[in-house]
């Protein structure tokens, strides 16, 4: 057999071979890539941080408090009864983002005043608790500035109202409501 | 490295050397008889200044790295150690800092001088490809290396730029919990981003190789943007080059100097002096000078997602620029329409640079002119100067005429 035609005769057993070898070192190094990649994940003292519970007896309405929540700043608000009729007068259209963003009710709920606030027992619904992260691009924003009787972000000019819906870009999102319930009239627990 | 060699060896030494490791021919005909044009100018001389910046954060960041401690409980602290207790600590990172600085201020003269003589144009493409990598590598250290003294611009400038991959539809916000290593800017987030502080710059030190060596086989274009045609329009590197960009690299490092010795922290935040607090944003954050006109790109636009493309757009763009410019002509010496294009791009820059360290909401001629309509107009200027003015200048522009050779204008004294 000459050169010539042992190559005719064992090319397609070794381009077999090639592919073979090529995609098991490919399966073998993504593998071997994996752990490297996932290590950068939140570990599982991160994942287990508990949830908080908070006394909120000696809030008044109209007055707020931050706590903290996952590291984050979460804000706590008993809103007045004029706040939350003039927040409930909002029509839908006039907002940025009509979803609730609220994660006690259904993904799909509006940005109504009534379904971005909690009643505490048998009191009014008067209670906002949303984490205090602008939306945009994630810095604090600022209490009792802008022109809707809630938050402006000072980083980029977001502005958020009484419920903490977003009415000025470029945050795109409502002030998220993280899953939380009262325990009883005066105490919360979030998360 | 790369052409012929004229390299002899004259000791027993260096021949048994060549003919093993070869480095010595490596450097001789790279530093020593490296053909280089005949008229290069001052603008030339930035590439040899910026391989001393890259040498000068090298050697105080390593040193900084032996009393600098990555947790969020002592890395403001370490800092202050560093500035009060360490010998020659304040030293060591006052140049660290002012040498980011001054780094991207020799990067932008290098990238302008570029732009001005057509440097990026055939055969030169790899070569400023090359140099966009090493920008954006730049930019990805000074960032991380700015979140390290942990103080409040440090934090808020880390949870801005990361949660710029949150406008990533659907997979964004798992991107940010990866890349913070929890739900926000946090202790894993720093000392990952010191890993990759240290890391990169040795990956720079890679691509800068990978960029001298895409330069040495073209050559250097020059101010007059024509080819070399013989070994009349080149002088050896050494000592024509070698002098004269010591003679400049001295120059700056005077700037450099009074930066580090009397305004240590003229372009610093004074806020990054108050350690970091997770629940308090500063009323103003801005990024270093060096960002800024990026910054403003990013809040010219109304929209979270749109703005975090135009700001990576505006740095891609310049990955495209050898093809955008179809003009034949390289050096903007010949091209009077390019030249004033040019001019008014680098005015351009710095419109956008004053608008992104302002306040947002600011404003300027006595509150008649908002800022933000100032940066959005600037803006669209960047984008309009390299996707439409770069590739149709050429067809209306009629060029001066070319010199035949390198070698007339400089001996005849005209330029």
């Amino acid at each position: 057999m000459t050169v010539a035609q042992s190559q005719t005769a064992d090319s397609s057993r070794r381009d077999f071979l090639y592919i073979a070898t090529s995609a098991a070192g490919a399966v073998g190094a993504t593998m071997a890539a994996w752990p490297l990649v996932a290590q950068m994940n939140p570990a599982a003292n991160v994942l287990a941080l508990a949830s908080i519970e908070v006394d909120i007896s000696t809030i008044e309405p109209g007055q707020l408090i931050t706590v903290t929540w996952r590291g984050k700043p979460t804000f706590i608000r008993r809103l007045t009864a004029d706040e939350v009729a003039a927040a409930d007068a909002v029509s839908l259209d006039d907002l940025l983002d009509d979803n609730a963003r609220n994660g006690n009710l259904d993904d799909n709920a509006e940005a109504t005043g009534t379904n971005r606030l909690a009643a505490a027992g048998d009191g009014a619904t008067e209670w906002l608790v949303v984490v205090g992260v602008c939306t945009h691009l994630g810095c604090i924003p600022a209490f009792d500035q802008g022109n809707y009787g809630g938050w402006l972000c000072a980083c980029h000019g977001s502005e958020y109202d009484s419920v903490g819906r977003v009415r000025v870009g470029p945050a795109p999102d409502n002030l998220t409501v993280p899953p939380f319930e009262f325990l009883s009239d005066t105490r919360v627990r979030i998360g | 490295m790369s052409g012929p060699s004229t390299y002899a060896p004259n000791s027993g030494f260096t021949r048994w050397m060549d003919a093993r490791l070869p480095v010595l021919r490596l450097m001789h005909d790279t530093v020593i008889t490296f053909p280089t044009p005949r008229n290069l100018n001052i603008w030339y001389t930035f590439g040899g200044i910026l391989t001393f910046c890259l040498g000068v954060q090298l050697v105080t960041g390593i040193t900084l790295a032996m009393h600098y401690t990555p947790h969020t409980e002592m890395a403001f602290n370490s800092v202050e150690h560093i500035m009060r207790d360490v010998n020659y600590g304040w030293l060591l990172r006052y140049v660290h800092a002012n040498g980011g600085s001054m780094f991207f201020l020799a990067v932008y003269i290098h990238m302008f001088r570029g732009l001005y003589y057509g440097s990026y144009k055939e055969p030169r493409e790899m070569i400023w490809i090359l140099g966009v990598m090493l920008y954006i590598l730049m930019m990805a250290t000074a960032f991380l290396g700015y979140t390290l003294p942990w103080g409040q611009m440090s934090f808020w400038a880390a949870t801005v730029i990361t949660s710029l991959f949150g406008a990533i539809p659907f997979i964004g916000e798992g991107i940010m919990n990866w890349l913070w290593g929890g739900f926000g800017v946090d202790n894993p987030t720093l000392q990952r981003f010191f890993s990759l502080h240290y890391l990169l710059p040795f990956v720079i030190s890679g691509v800068v190789i990978l960029h001298i060596w895409a330069l040495h086989v073209p050559g250097n274009n020059n101010p007059l943007g024509i080819d070399v045609k013989g070994p009349q329009d080149t002088l050896p590197f050494h000592p024509y080059y070698t002098v004269k960009d010591l003679f400049y690299l001295s120059l700056f490092v005077i700037l450099f100097a009074l930066f580090v010795f009397y305004a240590p922290n003229y372009l610093g935040h004074t806020i990054n002096y108050i350690e970091a607090n997770p629940l308090v944003t500063p009323p103003h954050i801005v990024p270093e000078w060096y960002f800024l006109p990026f910054y403003a790109i990013l809040r010219a636009i109304p929209d979270k997602l749109m703005g975090v493309v135009a700001l990576f757009g505006s740095l891609l763009t310049l990955f495209f620029v050898p093809w955008l410019d179809r003009s034949k002509v390289r050096s903007a010496r010949f091209r009077p329409t390019y030249k004033i294009l040019f001019w008014v791009f680098v005015a351009d820059c710095f419109v956008l640079g004053y608008a992104g360290s302002q306040p947002v909401d600011g404003t300027i001629a006595g509150g008649a002119i908002s800022l933000l309509w100032v940066a959005r107009l600037a803006t669209a200027y960047y984008f309009i100067h390299f996707w439409v003015l770069m590739p149709f200048t050429h067809r209306w522009e009629t060029p001066r005429p070319i010199p035949d050779s390198i070698a007339k204008p400089v001996l005849s004294g005209a330029s």
